[in-house]
């Protein structure tokens, strides 16, 4: 792909534990251009906050482990810098944002202390010049009296406040990409659509790339332009939000999309769940790690991965459905 | 704040009288008189004598009543055992060798036990940590009388740097100060260890670590100062701990404390000492609590000292 901000490929991250190693994410692949908004999708424990956080190499190292694969920013591996070197680019190359808000600032300094205290680190300014773009950041993200509430402690904020605090944190060495890993799981709806907003006015002002991790559909669909479906660790489907959302290929995907509600469809219709457990991890299955959960499920996928196939330039999935000796059921 | 202030001092002078009062009656509960001498033999009327001038011939409310008003005006009465001096010149002469090594061993104490826990807790299941740890169960366990004793034997004895007793160089209280901090040090660095684990786990270290920071300013800024405030917390009653070993400790070095009178005191029934050294230490416990409640506020804003502001 022309113009690639960010390139993971086949990466795989574990976790060792007592009971063996957990396989958390086993080869993920995929690309952010600049400006451009990729989704991350997926149910609780897919691997898609470890995928988000080893981009940033914040995982726990030991017990965590990138086992192979490479993440480049600009081309350069990121897997393969030194810590000090990783220092350079958490912050200022890639802002991140964490799930709760409320759990994410220190509560004992003040917010102005925080907001700062990233930017005098990469770069030399002093703390007057840093508080000038810090009131201008709360002035981005809608918080009002920004010269006043700099002073204030965060427990002084609402966990909607809270939020636009962490985004403009995040911003504030204006980097080419924000990883956003559940920001909105943890607020309540009106203040969730506030924050979807907030993220696609920041976009537009400063062309910031954003990765989103969500398992909220309703979330990807107003913000992503491409969305990566993961499954036990991996990206079962991968596609534009139009592609994901109309034409939709691996059988994980369209459960997905028939178990949240439609406003537009019929209402007296059940919501359909997708039934049984994701894989265990410590042990992930030889086969398609979907296979015991798929109503379609054949002989082949539990006896052999299936490999990619390209359904159009944007398109992909991993799915034996689409073999072309299979009848499709759908 | 001010109001805040003042309202504890309240609380401070009533804790104080309660004390004062409990330890009045326990005292005079205990069978037995500090003129009760028989062995001496003295006549009827210079025992009269003698109760009269330690206001013991009056009834027990009416001493308390006398009692209670020296006490307000800091004035203890003569010594039952020294007979010549007044309390107050006994405690004016021992107070400042005590302070001196009181403070010397909370100033010890608290740097080396949060720099060890920090150290163990950056070292998680490392071998400094099980090192720091297996410290920190040996100065818990081995009473402070017992190692003031093994100091002298095998550090004073042999290292001519260290004095054997006695007191007045800094030298002088290099010893008796770690046998007296080894105990509290441990319970901070166990406590400051645990706290920072914890702390080291939660969502702003990660969100600090995001921004970009180096791992000493993580620790010292981010971590550090919210682990410490549990050890604040039992700031007040280590120093308790830290004076009431300072007793026997005091005695094993021979130093002119007040620790020893104290002790002497009791078995001596000598009352007014025994009420003054009383009030001294619970003063001191009290104004600890009330600097520890101060410094809350300042350690974590979200502990509001007074009443709410906006």
């Amino acid at each position: 792909m022309s113009g690639t901000l960010l390139e993971i490929n086949d990466l795989a991250v574990s976790f060792s534990t007592q009971g063996g190693e957990v396989q958390a994410v086993r080869g993920v692949s995929f690309a952010v251009g600049p400006g451009e908004t990729v989704a991350i999708v997926g149910e609780s424990g897919c691997g898609k906050s470890v995928t988000a956080q080893s981009i940033m190499r914040l995982i726990p190292e030991p017990p965590g482990r990138i086992k192979h694969g490479s993440i480049h920013l600009h081309g350069k591996d990121l897997a393969s810098l030194t810590e000090k070197q990783m220092r350079n680019v958490r912050g200022k190359q890639i802002g991140m944002i964490f799930q709760d808000p409320m759990t994410s600032l220190n509560p004992t300094l003040t917010v102005g202390d925080q907001l700062t205290e990233g930017i005098l680190t990469h770069e030399k300014m002093s703390q007057r010049e840093a508080n000038k773009e810090a009131i201008e950041l709360l002035h981005l993200v809608g918080i009002a009296n920004p010269d006043e509430r700099l002073k204030q402690y965060p427990h002084q904020f609402s966990g909607g406040m809270r939020q636009r605090l962490m985004i403009a944190m995040a911003l504030m060495c204006k980097p080419e990409l924000l990883i956003a890993d559940e920001p909105t799981t943890a607020l309540d709806v009106t203040i969730q659509a506030q924050i979807i907003d907030l993220f696609k006015e920041i976009q537009e002002k400063t062309g910031v790339a954003i990765i989103i991790i969500t398992h909220d559909l309703g979330v990807v669909a107003q913000i992503a332009d491409r969305i990566n479906v993961m499954y036990a660790g991996e990206i079962v489907e991968y596609g534009t939000v139009k592609e994901i959302f109309y034409q939709p290929e691996h059988p994980y995907t369209r459960g997905l999309l028939t178990s949240v509600p439609r406003l537009d469809g019929d209402r007296s219709q059940p919501l359909i769940p997708i039934v049984g457990t994701p894989p265990d991890l410590f042990a992930p299955p030889v086969g398609c790690a979907f296979t015991s959960r798929c109503k379609y499920a054949m002989k082949v996928c539990q006896a052999h991965d299936p490999e990619v196939t390209e359904l159009s330039e944007q398109h992909y999935t991993k799915c034996w459905l689409q073999d072309d000796r299979v009848e499709k059921p759908y | 704040m001010l109001k805040y202030i003042f309202k504890r001092f309240l609380w401070m002078i009533l804790t104080i009288w309660i004390i004062v009062t409990l330890t009045f009656f326990l005292m005079h509960a205990i069978p037995g008189d500090p003129l009760d001498v028989a062995d001496v033999g003295s006549s009827d009327a210079a025992s009269a004598n003698l109760a009269a001038y330690y206001n013991l011939d009056q009834s027990l409310p009416m001493q308390y009543v006398t009692y209670l008003k020296n006490v307000a005006t800091f004035d203890f009465g003569p010594s039952m055992t020294s007979r010549s001096r007044t309390v107050n010149d006994m405690l004016e002469s021992g107070f400042p060798a005590s302070l001196q090594l009181g403070l010397a061993t909370l100033f010890f104490s608290v740097i080396s036990g949060v720099a060890l826990g920090v150290f163990a807790a950056l070292r998680h299941n490392r071998m400094i940590d099980y090192v720091t740890m297996i410290l920190a169960v040996i100065g818990i366990s081995i009473p402070n009388f017992i190692q003031s004793m093994l100091f002298i034997n095998y550090i004073a004895v042999n290292i001519e740097f260290f004095p054997i007793a006695r007191w007045g160089t800094y030298r002088h209280v290099i010893l008796p100060a770690i046998a007296l901090a080894s105990g509290p040090m441990a319970i901070i660095a166990r406590l400051t260890r645990s706290n920072m684990l914890e702390v080291l786990t939660q969502d702003y270290i990660r969100t600090a670590k995001a921004k970009g920071l180096s791992a000493r300013k993580i620790v010292v800024k981010h971590a550090l100062r919210n682990a410490l405030l549990p050890v604040v917390t039992i700031m007040g009653a280590l120093t308790a701990a830290v004076l009431t070993g300072s007793f026997v400790v005091e005695r094993i070095f021979a130093i002119p404390g007040i620790g020893q009178y104290f002790v002497s005191s009791i078995s001596n029934r000598d009352y007014p000492m025994i009420m003054a050294t009383t009030v001294i230490y619970s003063s001191i416990l009290v104004v600890m609590m009330f600097i520890v409640d101060i410094l809350y506020g300042f350690i974590d804003p979200r502990i509001k000292l007074h009443a709410k502001e906006d």
